[in-house]
């Protein structure tokens, strides 16, 4: 799922203090896993915000919603009856949601509440980590499944690079070195032959360098 | 938080002595999160001082009523809630 980190509070009342009337929106899809944007954190900020604001003495209203998802859009037009009661909206959706809100509520000012990070995992409850880059084009059957564009610090298809060292990178000793996991897994699977072919260079027009992507999967359109 | 932002002057969060809750961690818990409303209240200008925990049996009462004077006391050095001055619904004031 898409992960994310609430944005420091000061960066919000710097976002939202010129506004009187403010709505919390969250979204109880993958944020809502990842404790940034649910309605528990919404309920949080919300209540840190007219804190704050009342004891400034500044009027300012601030409501609290939580979407099904932000990046729906029969979900989205959940705030089609609300969404004119706002000077604006900060989304605790992901990036996604945040523009698919300013996208469809085009004279409405949308604000960004946390901060879109990576696609990954819950390691353990409070712990999150990258698995995917959404590269386009996935190599993980040829690497015992463990992805060496997340998850190496340089990206590397052929690696290990001379930076590795006792299982970790030279980013940061914490991270461990994603071509060590990927060669004691495919040791594990008897496939240690697939260090005898070099890959070629990895293709990035399915990635980035082609442009923002779209899918569209006819059979599916209405 | 939101008691607080009802215009208590404070909050008091009592939980199980540590290592000996029926519930196992979930003082542990009470204690980070505890800890996290206090660092949230620092970064809006409020004193983290209004929310304090404590770890006591259910069996003290003596020392229940030790830690409530000593709250009641911490709360009257910092004074009224600032909200309750700017006009926080006092009448759900604790």
């Amino acid at each position: 799922m898409i992960m994310a980190k609430p944005k420091p509070i000061e960066e919000i009342i710097n976002e939202v203090k010129n506004f009187r009337k403010i709505l919390i929106a969250g979204c109880d899809g993958c944020v809502t896993v990842c404790e940034a944007g649910g309605l528990k954190e919404v309920q949080i900020l919300a209540s840190a915000l007219r804190i704050f604001f009342k004891q400034q003495g500044t009027d300012m209203a601030i409501d609290e919603i939580s979407l099904t998802r932000q990046c729906d859009r029969p979900y989205v037009t959940q705030l089609d009856d609300k969404v004119d009661q706002y000077d604006a909206v900060v989304s605790l959706a992901c990036g996604a949601g945040v523009q698919f809100l300013a996208e469809t509520y085009k004279r409405k000012v949308i604000l960004p509440g946390v901060n879109t990070c990576f696609m990954g995992v819950t390691e353990e409850r409070g712990v999150w980590s990258e698995r995917c880059a959404g590269c386009g084009a996935c190599v993980l059957a040829t690497t015992g499944g463990i992805c060496p564009i997340a998850r190496c610090s340089k990206r590397m298809a052929n690696g290990p690079c001379g930076g590795s060292a006792n299982g970790k990178c030279e980013v940061n000793k914490e991270i461990p070195c994603a071509w060590q996991l990927i060669y004691e897994r495919l040791e594990e699977l008897g496939q240690l032959d697939r260090f005898e072919h070099p890959v070629d260079p990895k293709d990035w027009s399915p990635s980035r360098d082609g442009g923002p992507r779209k899918i569209v999967k006819e059979v599916s359109q209405l | 938080m939101k008691t607080l932002e009802l215009g208590a002057d404070g909050v008091l969060v009592a939980g199980c002595l540590e290592g000996d809750c029926h519930y196992q961690s979930g003082n542990l818990r009470a204690k980070k999160r505890v800890a996290h409303v206090q660092q949230i209240l620092t970064s809006i200008g409020f004193e983290p001082a209004r929310v304090a925990m404590y770890n006591l049996s259910a069996g003290e009462g003596p020392r229940f009523a030790e830690i409530v004077r000593e709250m009641t006391e911490k709360i009257k050095e910092l004074g009224p809630s600032p909200l309750r001055a700017a006009g926080a619904g006092k009448e759900k004031a604790a």
